[in-house]
């Protein structure tokens, strides 16, 4: 019995609801600190950031966090569907006259129409960035260009260079004069004994700011980004401090510390995401 | 306060009996006093239809002093209606205005099958309490003191608060899910306080939320309207004590 009941039973949907949203949370905070760098302006701002982009696809501490992230996603959504289902069937015929806002904030009654669009969006976005990132045979790679004064007086020379993982630079020319090749996207062989010499960056900076920097596109992404975390502003909203009562932990000591808490969350956090693309579209240069 | 007269205009669910399909019937009522209640205001009506030699409405209703839960009316959108903590017996025709128009429907719910008219079948509660909302206690005469047993006053309290549930169902008519679990949370609460209740605590849990999941009762989603619309009152916080209980009840 007591299996089932951990899986099947209304209580062990609500517990299951709660643990992956609010491991969501956490996910949600990592990826906002990473996405900050991008408000950086320094001159190794883009670098930073495909280093980070770099260890956060490589990393198999991350890897591990990162498909836990993928199917508290699937879980919570698929989970969140099945309920919404069974809780329509719990009331077949509705009432004529209903009354919901003298009792209920709006973000509680619609955690559902909510969610189906943080799920819309979370697919747009991976689509956009992770699977470019992941599998887009055309991705940029990092490269820098190195200024060098060659005769005093003469106009400086300047060169594409690749950025290594290793810490060295390559000559972008390198490649069209046939010594060296890229191969697997970003492995770099030496032509004349085909060894591998160095590993290069993928450009995510360079696609995050061209994608948000058009100015049809870019207008047009940056405006359902916005709306987007409005969205999820609205699920944490209810869904924050309702996680805690689904686990049971509701105490009136604490009471009013989560359900703040989780007001502050469901506020800041979507709004620090959202000042990324508005940055990046009107004020980056 | 003086009480005065105002006329209304109803529209109620009527409903031949549970195989029918029901609507909306319209029906004016004149000189209703602001003093009298919900229920005396329905009689008032049934009196009028009677004289029109009509079938009068069918509604539940047995003490008329908010404490056995029978009086379940959905009233203009709300579960016992506009006011707060009362039952629809407790309720007043001072909450309304000369010409308002008064919608009264049954409680909606799977499990709450409508009979009638107004009256549904909340057997549905009774069954859940059956699976487990009791102690077991000897009877052979030799029983216990009830104060032998020393109960901590915050424990004794929030047990009373809990068992102050009348199982009205205005918890589960109110809910956009249809979810019973203000009602079964509070009887869970009830026992699992008290050092009696304690004994059979694990098995209680799993079979009254079982039989809450069978009944067709929906999830909770923690919107608050039961809490909200409860006429005694019971707290959410019994919910999150049933999540509790059944927590460590499916593990051990
Ligand atoms: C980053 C993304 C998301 C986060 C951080 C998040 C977070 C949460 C949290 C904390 C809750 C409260 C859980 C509880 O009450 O026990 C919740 C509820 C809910 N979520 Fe999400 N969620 C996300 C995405 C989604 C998606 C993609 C769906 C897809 C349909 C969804 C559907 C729902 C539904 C229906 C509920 C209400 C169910 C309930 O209260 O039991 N959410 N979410
Ligand atoms: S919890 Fe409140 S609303 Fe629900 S049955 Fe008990 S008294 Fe009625
Ligand atoms: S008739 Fe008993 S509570 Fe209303």
């Amino acid at each position: 019995m007591a299996k089932s009941a951990l899986l099947k039973s209304s209580l062990a949907k609500k517990y299951w609801m709660a643990l992956t949203g609010l491991f969501l949370c956490l996910f949600l905070i990592g990826h906002l600190l990473g996405n900050l760098q991008l408000l950086s302006t320094g001159k190794d701002a883009a670098l930073n950031f495909n280093k980070y982009a770099l260890f956060m696809t490589t990393n198999p501490a991350v890897k591990l966090l990162s498909y836990l992230t993928y199917f508290s996603i699937l879980f919570h959504a698929v989970d969140g569907i099945v309920l919404t289902v069974q809780n329509k069937k719990a009331r077949p015929v509705g009432y004529v006259k209903n009354s919901a806002s003298s009792n209920t904030i709006w973000a509680s009654r619609n955690m559902a129409v909510l969610g189906t669009l943080i799920l819309v969006f979370i697919v747009t976005h991976m689509t956009n960035f992770w699977a470019v990132m992941h599998f887009d045979k055309k991705m940029p790679l990092q490269t820098v260009t190195i200024e060098s004064e060659v005769m005093p007086g003469m106009p400086p020379q300047t060169q594409e260079m690749y950025v290594t993982v290793e810490g060295s630079y390559i000559p972008v020319a390198a490649v069209e004069q046939g010594m060296i090749s890229i191969q697997n996207r970003t492995e770099v062989y030496r032509t004349d004994n085909n060894l591998k010499i160095a590993h290069l960056y993928k450009d995510l900076y360079k696609i995050t700011v061209e994608f948000f920097k058009d100015a049809k596109w870019g207008l047009i992404a940056t405006i359902l980004y916005v709306f987007s975390m409005l969205v999820l502003a609205f699920h944490l909203y209810h869904g924050f401090g309702s996680a805690f009562q689904s686990l049971g932990l509701n105490n009136p000591k604490y009471n009013l510390l989560i359900k703040n808490f989780g007001k502050a969350f469901a506020i800041i956090v979507p709004l620090l995401f959202a000042v990324i693309p508005v940055y990046i579209h009107f004020f980056l240069k | 306060m003086a009480s005065k007269s105002i006329n209304i205009n109803l529209k109620i669910w009527r409903q031949k009996d549970a195989k029918s399909k029901g609507q909306i019937e319209t029906y004016k009522l004149d000189n209703v006093s602001t003093a009298s209640s919900f229920l005396e205001m329905l009689d008032q009506l049934n009196e009028q239809l009677i004289n029109e030699r009509k079938e009068p409405v069918a509604f539940d209703h047995d003490c008329r002093e908010g404490i056995c839960g029978m009086c379940s009316l959905y009233i203009n959108g709300r579960a016992h209606g506009p006011a707060s903590k009362v039952t629809t017996c407790q309720l007043h025709m001072r909450s309304f205005k000369d010409g308002d128009t008064i919608y009264v429907e049954p409680w909606r719910s799977k499990a709450f099958p409508v009979v009638k008219d107004l009256i549904v079948d909340r057997s549905a509660f009774d069954r859940i309490q059956q699976a487990g909302g009791f102690v077991s206690v000897n009877t052979s005469g030799r029983t216990i003191d009830a104060n032998a047993t020393p109960v901590p006053k915050h424990d004794a309290d929030r047990a009373f608060e809990a068992a102050a549930c009348i199982g009205c169902g205005a918890c589960v008519a109110s809910c956009k899910n249809g979810s019973a679990m203000l009602f079964v949370g509070a009887k869970v609460s009830q026992y699992a306080l008290l050092p009696q209740g304690k004994v059979e605590a694990t098995e209680r849990v799993l079979n009254m939320v079982r039989q809450m999941d069978d009944e067709g009762f929906g999830n909770c989603t923690n919107t608050g309207a039961c809490e909200v619309e409860c006429p005694k009152g019971i707290s959410l916080e019994n919910i999150a004590r049933m999540n509790r209980e059944y927590l460590f009840a499916s593990v051990k």
